[in-house]
């Protein structure tokens, strides 16, 4: 247990810090993928033909490539891509963007991918009459999307969004190729600095299982939060 | 846009894909064993039997493969003991360790695709084997297994594409896989938007496949 001690002796306050970092990512993520999802979702539900081929190949490429090349554009084309975009503006000095944000973006994107399919498919199974009552109400827009599709929408997707959010918090594993210390980072710096792969690698194991664990439970509370009245 | 990259570097991808498809051929394989073994003991009726089934698919779908890899590839070679056996042979090839982790991997995910595929088998098919008098084991291999195999089909090819992609974790541990080879020419010429179409392309042209496959068998095997 000493291995495991806070302060300068052990490895505990380090490990603790990467996992906080690993929860920092995994959340940062799973929101970018929703603001992916809340503009492709109606693009997939759109009735233009051209609207719908975007959103498809959105989802299609992210779905069928490999995270890890998904993230290896991200760190290698990232710099690139935004001081392309600076220099456009007239800024050419080096930037250089931290990997929380390459990484959280990269896996943002991917996880997005998922949550749209997600809400695409909560979305069509709403019962068609819910839409013509909150047309029949009179109901504006905004508020038919926010007070009548959005809750019933959220109900039949959480369960499926945890299973995203499971993907997120494991893919998130893959950013300690870039050099953010988060679990997988840290348990490598501890293992080759201790020569004990088997007992880092295992510990970061079981603090990946004890995420799970721990948002299972919270998910499911949600889950009967939002089911209430059925 | 490099085109003359791209160009290049395409026979150099392509043959790195076929390391990809060997990894994830030999990996379903093993796996498909693992899975049926677990799924099998996941519907015994000892608690502590089944009990332990899930707790082989809990920690393998609770934890990130990266993880598994280097569990296997850097932790086992610690224990002496495993040095000396003739383990050791598999072990010290990064090749099988990773073999290994993906087979174990896949073997979780699809020990709960085919339990769930036995538990929605009817009841009644079963009790009209037993009244034809045909034998307990007979009635496992030739009417439960089909109908689970049918039954998981469409689940099971989602889990195919999910281990291709897995695959590329292969190249963390020095195998030149598809993605191990696109990132090596990536950080020597610095196009990454280039050999992302072209080893992208290669990995979607791989999912249309086996999807494509899957929709066949499961037109084929339907009832």
């Amino acid at each position: 247990m000493e291995i495991l001690a806070f302060g300068d002796t052990g490895w505990g306050d380090e490990l603790f810090y990467a996992t906080l970092m690993t929860i920092a990512v995994s959340i940062t993520a799973m929101f970018i993928g929703f603001l992916f999802a809340l503009i492709f979702t109606p693009l997939k539900l759109s009735k233009n033909k051209f609207l719908n081929f975007i959103a498809n190949s959105y989802t299609t490429i992210i779905r069928g490539v490999p995270e890890l090349l998904v993230i290896y554009l991200f760190f290698f084309g990232g710099t690139g891509a935004v001081m392309f975009v600076a220099s456009i503006f007239g800024y050419n000095e080096y930037i250089e963007i931290n990997a929380f944000i390459t990484g959280a973006f990269a896996i943002g994107i991917i996880s997005g991918a998922y949550s749209t399919e997600v809400f695409r498919g909560a979305i069509q199974s709403i019962d068609k009459g819910q839409f013509e009552a909150a047309n029949v109400l009179g109901l504006n827009k905004f508020r038919k999307f926010f007070k009548i599709i959005l809750p019933q929408t959220l109900r039949l997707a959480i369960p499926n969004l945890s299973n995203v959010w499971q993907i997120t918090l494991k893919d998130t594993s893959l950013i300690s190729v870039t050099g953010l210390v988060e679990i997988m980072r840290q348990s490598y710096i501890a293992a080759g600095s201790t020569r004990d792969p088997l007992f880092f690698y295992s510990f970061a194991a079981v603090l990946y299982l004890l995420l799970t664990f721990v948002s299972m439970k919270l998910i499911n509370r949600l889950e009967v939060r939002y089911s209430r009245g059925y | 846009m490099d085109l003359e990259l791209m160009i290049n570097s395409f026979p150099k991808l392509l043959s790195a894909a076929a390391i990809t498809l060997k990894l994830l051929s030999v990996s379903l394989i093993i796996g498909l064993f693992i899975g049926l073994f677990f799924a099998i003991l996941r519907i015994n009726k000892n608690k502590l039997i089944s009990k332990l089934a899930y707790g082989y698919s809990y920690v393998f779908r609770g934890t990130p493969l990266l993880v598994q890899i280097f569990i296997i590839y850097f932790g086992l070679g610690q224990i002496e003991y495993l040095r000396s056996t003739i383990l050791w042979v598999i072990l010290k090839e990064p090749y099988w360790c990773a073999i290994i982790a993906f087979a174990l991997n896949t073997g979780a995910y699809t020990s709960e695709i085919l339990r769930s595929a036995f538990q929605t088998i009817k009841p009644g098919i079963i009790e009209a084997g037993k009244s034809l008098g045909i034998s307990n084991k007979v009635i496992f291999f030739k009417i439960q297994i089909p109908i689970a195999i049918r039954q998981s089909l469409p689940a099971y090819g989602n889990e195919i594409i999910l281990m291709m992609k897995g695959t590329s974790l292969a190249s963390t541990v020095t195998i030149m896989d598809l993605t191990g080879v696109a990132k090596y020419i990536i950080s020597t010429t610095f196009k990454p938007i280039e050999v992302f179409i072209v080893a992208g392309g290669i990995y979607l042209l791989m999912t249309f496949i086996i999807h494509n496959v899957i929709k066949f068998l499961e037109k084929k095997y339907s009832y």
